[in-house]
């Protein structure tokens, strides 16, 4: 099977990228030192190929009253242009679709991006919603063909100053925008550009989406100006840190939302019905999603490791590694409703029952340690 | 990219072999592996004394991204384990051939004559 690849393919190999088949990408997890990449991200700057990610654009009459009944938060929270919304799509029975983020353009336009691997998934998805509510809306996918974008995420304490620096029609429109808003940026070098203040480290920064024959010409201007590659592996580490969930491995169609820490992005207080709220109302929560830090010497914590809660009840790590920011193994872990923040856990690793300690997420924001 | 000094001995699972003057073994993971591996962050070592029959589990390192075992070549006795590299598993990022993990005193001084010479091992680490 041949892998899909990005228009930054070329580019990766010729930094040297260490490459992968993730998800059917092939996609570069490093270019050297993953370590050093995540570092770049939490005091300077790095930049990720995120085009395997897909822009899809909803347009028409209806766009607003078909989101709010296909996606678990309120889309009646984007009143402002540029707005912008995490959320997840929930099956009949309350169990993840994906996850993704919701733009808002204006009255007759709101733009999402959905996961890489998910984005045939939620569009078949979607298609039918569209038809089984006679919404007329019009679904537009942007990763492939006529209509393509690439998204390039740049992320760090100085990565909005570099943007600027490259793109400089960005910064008038940007330069006040607060974190998680979008601009559409006309007459750049590299045509319109979609500016995101929006990100997956848990630094400040942008993700940002041009036309997929410019994305080449984007990275390696980035790159010149002294922006630091960073592939995937980097990428999983400072998304941990960061606390945020990763779809497929956190979350997937067998788990119900509010047991992987999201029902802050479900909003089930207002009369708006929406695809999954009575199975959700009528299951509740039955399980809690933590932090977990590594206490004894003997691994690195992973996912489908075995968790064994003082009381002898079992939990599962859902994603773990090694945190280059704190210098320990550290977890996302789904645990039995009895477990409480600041509880020691035990991790299976190997022949070994190892100590954690059971942590509220997020472990690291801004640069800054947040946990003990 | 070949790095595979022509003194050592290897094995397909990418552990590297010195015949050291007194008749003992030393192990450590090629240069291949840990590019392959990435960032390493752990290492679990033998405890001296231990006893270990070809193919056996003998240590364990960890990269960020997966744990590798790592195989005794030879069946035979540990007689020494690298600390220095237990306190700082990079260093085998840093020179995979200076970073040695255990020493083992073959319980078969022959043992050794089996194991891939540099050339043979080239195949492998293609």
């Amino acid at each position: 099977m041949t892998l899909k690849a990005t228009p930054l393919n070329n580019a990766h190999r010729a930094l040297g990228a260490r490459m992968v088949d993730f998800g059917g990408w092939d996609m570069p997890v490093n270019y050297g030192s993953q370590i050093e990449e995540h570092h770049a991200v939490r005091t300077d700057v790095g930049m990720f190929d995120v085009a395997h990610m897909c822009v899809v654009d909803l347009e028409g009459a209806n766009v607003r009253s078909f989101l709010r009944g296909l996606v678990a938060n309120n889309v009646d929270k984007l009143q402002v242009s540029g707005k912008a919304l995490y959320s997840c799509m929930l099956t009949p029975e309350a169990t993840v679709i994906d996850d993704l983020i919701i733009y808002f353009i204006n009255e007759n336009w709101f733009r999402l991006v959905v996961n890489a691997g998910t984005a045939e998934k939620d569009i078949a998805w979607m298609n039918k919603q569209n038809e089984a509510t006679g919404a007329g809306i019009t679904i537009t996918q942007r990763r492939d063909g006529a209509n393509a974008m690439a998204l390039i995420a740049v992320q760090g304490p100085n990565a909005r100053a570099k943007v600027w620096e490259v793109i400089p029609q960005a910064k008038a429109p940007t330069a006040e925008m607060k974190p998680f808003n979008v601009a559409l940026v006309p007459g750049t070098a590299f045509g319109e550009a979609m500016v995101a203040r929006t990100g997956y480290t848990g630094e400040d920064g942008f993700e940002i989406g041009v036309a997929a024959d410019q994305a080449e010409a984007l990275w390696n201007a980035l790159n010149a100006a002294g922006v630091k590659p960073a592939g995937l592996g980097a990428r999983d580490t400072l998304r941990l840190e960061a606390g945020m969930n990763l779809y497929g491995q956190d979350m997937d169609e067998t788990v119900n939302p509010l047991d992987a820490g999201l029902a802050w992005t479900i909003d089930l207080v207002s009369e708006r019905d929406f695809i999954g709220k009575a199975a959700l109302q009528a299951k509740g929560q039955n399980a809690q999603f933590v932090g977990l830090i590594l206490r004894e010497k003997g691994g690195v914590l992973r996912a489908h490791q075995k968790v064994i809660a003082a009381s002898g009840e079992t939990g599962e790590i859902t994603s773990g590694t090694f945190s280059p920011t704190m210098q320990q193994a550290i977890a996302l872990a789904r645990v039995p409703m009895g477990v409480a923040v600041g509880d020691t856990v035990h991790v299976e690793i190997r022949d070994k029952k190892l100590a954690a300690t059971v942590v509220k997420l997020p472990f690291v924001r801004n640069g800054k340690i947040l946990v003990a | 990219m070949s790095n595979i000094p022509a003194d050592l001995k290897y094995t397909e699972s990418h552990e590297w072999i010195r015949a050291e003057a007194d008749g003992t073994v030393t192990v450590g993971i090629t240069a291949f592996a840990q590019d392959a591996l990435g960032d390493i962050v752990f290492v679990e070592l033998p405890k001296v004394g231990n006893t270990y029959t070809a193919g056996d589990d003998a240590a364990v390192v960890e990269s960020v991204k997966a744990a590798s075992d790592i195989y005794a070549p030879v069946s035979g006795e540990v007689v020494a384990v690298n600390e220095d590299v237990a306190a700082s598993p990079e260093s085998i990022n840093a020179d995979a051939y200076a970073a040695w993990l255990f020493k083992i005193k073959p319980s078969d001084a022959a043992a050794i004559d089996g194991l891939l010479d540099a050339a043979a091992y080239g195949k492998v680490a293609a």
